[in-house]
This record gives structure tokens, C-alpha cells and sequence, in this order.
């Protein structure tokens, strides 16, 4: 037998066929490919289906302008369930944040309060939902209450407050330059609270794909053991991503009073459920460690085109929830699969 | 129990200078049960010393007091012969200690490079603690390429990666921050053949570079291969020390097991 000389092994990663693999691979696999597909096929169907009517100019901005604080509290969201928790509390935050910000109103002008008063109205408002929001985290990280229940726990305190103080009916009084201005003012023909929510994905999108405080929701939510070996302080980190999300609720509350013109205290029962719809269905793995920003706007804005789509075509629009409901199953089933596949690994 | 005199005389064989990490008479219990019961250990510059013991004799929780994890109950920790409080992994890395875990401490989700500096990034803009993830990315295919680790992709998730690939990105994590000692709890546990051989050529590698390692294991025959000492640990105390090439396997095992004469009950 002769000895011959084998060549040595080198790996074909560098090429760049190989590297243009890995790409597609990687866009492929990304969870936001899928979820901007879906939301194309959507507004293909729609548009033939009732062409000139569907995404009219007017259509997007209806649909913008109801999904802005349902975006908003959507971002808060797609922290939380990064480092693996969840956040029930949201639409009921929401009116808690309302219901403090309109009792300052009531008391310091009504209606007819000034810029001054909307400026520190709103400030109570966000200062609310972001301590609401710190209680919950302080529940979760330092108590060790699953999320679930720390904010189940949270939603039903929320609510009661807001009774407590409303004494179960909407105050009257918010002020009309707050509903004039930024809920239905515009700029550059944009309404305020579109630019607003936008504005706000555009930030916080930044802050979750550049900077330490993204890099560490995604470590937390990844591997907190991991986390914690490296030196982060991890309950100090839940923390913020709950007063964020807080934050954010409380947000959406000011930006509902000004869209609405009233605290609307039993009108967001749901708003839990819609948010963290739109999160999942953006990709974001209830297991921790995944999503983005990015999915998250798409996530949001596909159940409300379903629903402008159906209405359109005159389909009874309640097949829109149906529907959803379906997709997001299927988006965490997918999930599931995903890892088990990496798991094998 | 030794005097610490006693203990300074019987220093270990063959190895001249001053320790570079020490532990005198540890305790740690847990309960009632003893884990470490006056345990000592003792790390010298630019060497691989094996830490090894059966299972049960105290080699993880010995670890994990090293390394800060947690506290003991009692005896000392010396640095270079300065006695030091380790209260959390932070103090320990502070000193120069870093530890490779035998469950991996990385986050599957974030890339080798974030891994590597994960808890220590690097800043674009520091003020606003924008990542430069570009720098980390370049430093981190200098910091692989110097342990003879090839990944395929530094950007993808650690999570796609082999085991030994993971547990390559692990120890160049803890190489990369290490000063003066690295722990490593049985690297090689979950490892095949081709990707053992690699991180014990890592070892090897890392104490090119002037970091003494401590192997935590009981394999005995890659203890022979790699290390330049060993110390047993058995029932929370140490037992015997050797020069790896002055022992064998057998000698080993009765260390460990007890067929031979505990060293720091002779006196």
C-alpha cells in the first residue's frame, strides 16, 4: 500500500457561495421573514380582492392612528418576553395611567386646563404605568413570582385602583386642547399620534439592537445563569424591563385619552391579549432570548389589516379574531419546533 | 489539623516560588453535610494543575468557593500571597480568576463574539452604551485563531454550534478576561474524541500565554496528558499532591479513593 499524501482539510466556510448560503440561510430562518411575508400576502390578497378601496391613504392612517398605542405598548412587551416573562397588566396600566393623569386634570382645570397642565397630566400618567411597572418587576425579580402571576396580580390591582378612583364610571374632563393637539393634531399632514408611536418604535428598536441594555434583555432571556455569571445584575435588569413596559402602558394611556376624550376604563380588557399577539406573531419566542422591534410593528399592524380587509370585502370582520388566533398558534408551534431542532443539535 | 507552617513546608513537590492562588482550610457545609472540611489547594504561576477527586469528594463546591460562586464557611483565600474576600464572581474575576463551567455559561441566542464579551462589551458611542459590535467581531477571530479554535461563523448564535465548538467559545471567553487563573470544570465531559483532543490543546495553549489553568476532572489518563500536578480531593480534604510525571493512574486512584494515606491527616 502506498502512502499518499492527503491534502489538507480545508474548510469552505470563507468562500463566499458559502457566505452567501449562510445569509440566505439566516434570512430564511429570521422569524420577522415569515411575519413580513404573511403581512404582504395579506395586503396582496386584499388589494385585488377590492382594488382602490383596500390601503387607501386614509385606510393607513385609520389603521395607524387605532393601532398607535396598542404599537406602543407593544414595544414595552417585546422587552418583557426577550428575557422570557410576560406582561398581562398592559391595557389595564393603561387606563390605571389614564384614569391619575385625567383625576389631575379634573382637579387642576377640567377641560379647559393649559399646556401646562397637559405637560404634567402626562408626566403623572407615565410616571404612574412606569411605577406599576417597577412593582411587577420587583414582584418578578427579587420575590421570584412568575410573570404570569406577578402580573395577573398586577392587572387586577390596576383595575380595582382605577375604580377605586373613578368610582367605576369615565371622568368627563379631559382637557380638549390634549384631544385637539395630539389626538387628532397632525404635522406634515401625519397625525401626532402616529408620528408619536413611530417615533417611539424607531428609539426603542435602536436601544434593543445596539446598545448594552438590549444586548442584556436578550442574555437575560437567553440564559440568566449565563448572565449572571458574567456580572450582570439580572433582577436589577428585570426590573427596568418592567418599568419599561410599565412605561409604555402608561404611554398608551395618555395617548389614549387624547385619541378617545375619556379614561375609557372598561374598554381594554383585551389589550393584553392583542399585544402579546402582535409580539409573537413578530417572532419573538415566549421562551426567551428572541425578537425584535421590527417584528413587532408587523406583528401589530397584521391583525388590523385583517380586519380592515375583511370589512372591505364585506367578510364578517369576526373571522379576523379567528383567524389571528390560528396564526399565532401556528407561530409559536413553529417556535417550538425551531428549537427543538436546535436542541438536537 | 497541619499548622500553616507546617502546611508552607509541604508545599508542592517539585515547584519552587510563591503560590499564585491558595486555599487554606476551607470548610463549607451545607446542612449536615460537610462538603468541604479544611480543604487547601494550591495554584503556582504558569502551570496546569488537575484538581481531581471522586465523585462527591467536594471538587464542585471547592470550584464554585474559588471562583467566588459562594462562600465559605470558614479558612482562607490568598492571591499572591495576600489574603482576599471573594464575595461574588465579580471579586474573583477582579483578581484574575475566571471560570469555564461544566454547563455552559453562554446564552445560546447571542453570537460567539457577544458571548465572549458578554457583562464586559465594548463601546461605539460609551456615553450612550452603543455596542461596537464590529470591534468585538475582529477581536474575538484574533482571540479564537490564538487558541487554534476555528468557528464557522463568529455573527451566528452559539446556539447553533457544536458541543466543542461551544465549549471552545467558553474557554476563549474565560482566556480572553483571565489574568492569573482559569477554572475549568470538566471541559471535556460531553465531548468526543476529536473535540476532547482540541480543548486540551487549548489548555495547553492557555498556559503558553501565562495563565496557570485548573482542571477540574476524573479522567484520569487526559489528567496524565495535560497537567503538571495534580492535587486529590477526597471527602472535602486535600490528600495528595504529585507531579504528573512522577504518578500514575494506580497511585492516582488510591489517592482518590482512600487505599492510600491521607496527606494532611499524617500529622
Amino acid at each position: 500500500m502506498t502512502t499518499q499524501q492527503t491534502p489538507p482539510v480545508v474548510p469552505d466556510e470563507q468562500t463566499a457561495p458559502a457566505t452567501a448560503r449562510r445569509i440566505l440561510t439566516r434570512f430564511v430562518t429570521a422569524n420577522e421573514t415569515w411575519t413580513l411575508a404573511a403581512l404582504a400576502i395579506l395586503m396582496i390578497y386584499f388589494t385585488s380582492a377590492a382594488p382602490g378601496k383596500f390601503l387607501t391613504l386614509s385606510d393607513l392612517s385609520l389603521i395607524s392612528q387605532g393601532a398607535a398605542p396598542f404599537l406602543v405598548m407593544a414595544i414595552g412587551q417585546t422587552f418583557v418576553i426577550i428575557t422570557a416573562g410576560i406582561d398581562l397588566s398592559v391595557g389595564f396600566v393603561l387606563v390605571l395611567s389614564g384614569v391619575v393623569a385625567g383625576e389631575y386634570f379634573q382637579h387642576n382645570g377640567g377641560t379647559n386646563a393649559g399646556v401646562g397642565v397637559i405637560w404634567v397630566g402626562a408626566l403623572i400618567g407615565l410616571a404612574t404605568g412606569a411605577a406599576w411597572g417597577v412593582m411587577q418587576g420587583v414582584l418578578v425579580a427579587k420575590l421570584k413570582i412568575p410573570p404570569l402571576i406577578a402580573t395577573l396580580a398586577g392587572l387586577g390591582g390596576a383595575q380595582g385602583l382605577s375604580y377605586l378612583i373613578t368610582g367605576g364610571s369615565d371622568l368627563p374632563t379631559v382637557p380638549k386642547r390634549l384631544v385637539s393637539s395630539i389626538g387628532q393634531g397632525t404635522a406634515f399632514g401625519v397625525q401626532w399620534l402616529i408620528i408619536g408611536s413611530f417615533l417611539t418604535t424607531l428609539l426603542f428598536g435602536l436601544i434593543l439592537a445596539y446598545t448594552r441594555f438590549g444586548e442584556y434583555t436578550y442574555a437575560i432571556g437567553s440564559n440568566p445563569e449565563a448572565a449572571t455569571r458574567a456580572g450582570i445584575r439580572v433582577d436589577r435588569h428585570l426590573i427596568k424591563v418592567y418599568a419599561l413596559s410599565g412605561l409604555m402602558a402608561g404611554l398608551a394611556g395618555i395617548m389614549n385619552l387624547a385619541y378617545f376624550g375619556t379614561t375609557s376604563i372598561s374598554g381594554h380588557p383585551l389589550d393584553n391579549l392583542t399585544v402579546i399577539t402582535a409580539v409573537v406573531l413578530g417572532g419573538a419566542s415566549l421562551f426567551g432570548g428572541r425578537g425584535s422591534i421590527m417584528g413587532t410593528l408587523i406583528g401589530v399592524f397584521i391583525p388590523q389589516m385583517l380586519l380592515t380587509g375583511l370589512i372591505i370585502t364585506k367578510v364578517n370582520q369576526y373571522w379576523d379574531y379567528i383567524i389571528t388566533g390560528a396564526v399565532l398558534a401556528a407561530a409559536v408551534y413553529l417556535d417550538q419546533f425551531r428549537r427543538r431542532l436546535r436542541e438536537r443539535v | 489539623m497541619t499548622s500553616p507552617a507546617a502546611e508552607a513546608a509541604a508545599a508542592g513537590p517539585g515547584k519552587s516560588g510563591a503560590a499564585l492562588l491558595e486555599a487554606r482550610g476551607i470548610v463549607k457545609r451545607y446542612g449536615h453535610v460537610q462538603a468541604l472540611d479544611g480543604a487547601s489547594f494550591t495554584v503556582y504561576p504558569g502551570e496546569v494543575v488537575a484538581l481531581i477527586g471522586d465523585n462527591g469528594a467536594g471538587k464542585s463546591t471547592f470550584t464554585k468557593v474559588l471562583s467566588g460562586v459562594i462562600r465559605p464557611d470558614g479558612g482562607q483565600i490568598l492571591v499572591n500571597g495576600e489574603q482576599v474576600q471573594l464575595s461574588g464572581p465579580v471579586d474573583a474575576r477582579k483578581h484574575g480568576i475566571e471560570t469555564v463551567y461544566q454547563d455552559l455559561a453562554l446564552a445560546p441566542d447571542l453570537d460567539a463574539a457577544a458571548n465572549l464579551y458578554l457583562g464586559r462589551e465594548l463601546y461605539l458611542i460609551p456615553a450612550l452604551k452603543v455596542l461596537n459590535r464590529k470591534e468585538m467581531r475582529r477581536r474575538a477571530v484574533t482571540a479564537f485563531a490564538q487558541l487554534g479554535i476555528q468557528l464557522p461563523d463568529v455573527a451566528a448564535p452559539v446556539g447553533a454550534l457544536s458541543g466543542g465548538q461551544r465549549q471552545s467559545v467558553a474557554v476563549a471567553r474565560a482566556v480572553a478576561f483571565a489574568s492569573k487563573v482559569i477554572f475549568m470544570d470538566e471541559p471535556t465531559a460531553a465531548l468526543g474524541v476529536v473535540q476532547r483532543e482540541r480543548v486540551l490543546d487549548t489548555i495547553r495553549r492557555v498556559r503558553e500565554q501565562g495563565i496557570s489553568v485548573v482542571l477540574i476532572s476524573h479522567n484520569m489518563p487526559e489528567v496524565l496528558a495535560v497537567a503538571d500536578r495534580v492535587e486529590v480531593l477526597r471527602m472535602g480534604r486535600r490528600v495528595a499532591r504529585y507531579r504528573a510525571s512522577d504518578t500514575s493512574i494506580e497511585e492516582l486512584v488510591g489517592a482518590m479513593t482512600g487505599a492510600l494515606a491521607a496527606e494532611d491527616d499524617a500529622a
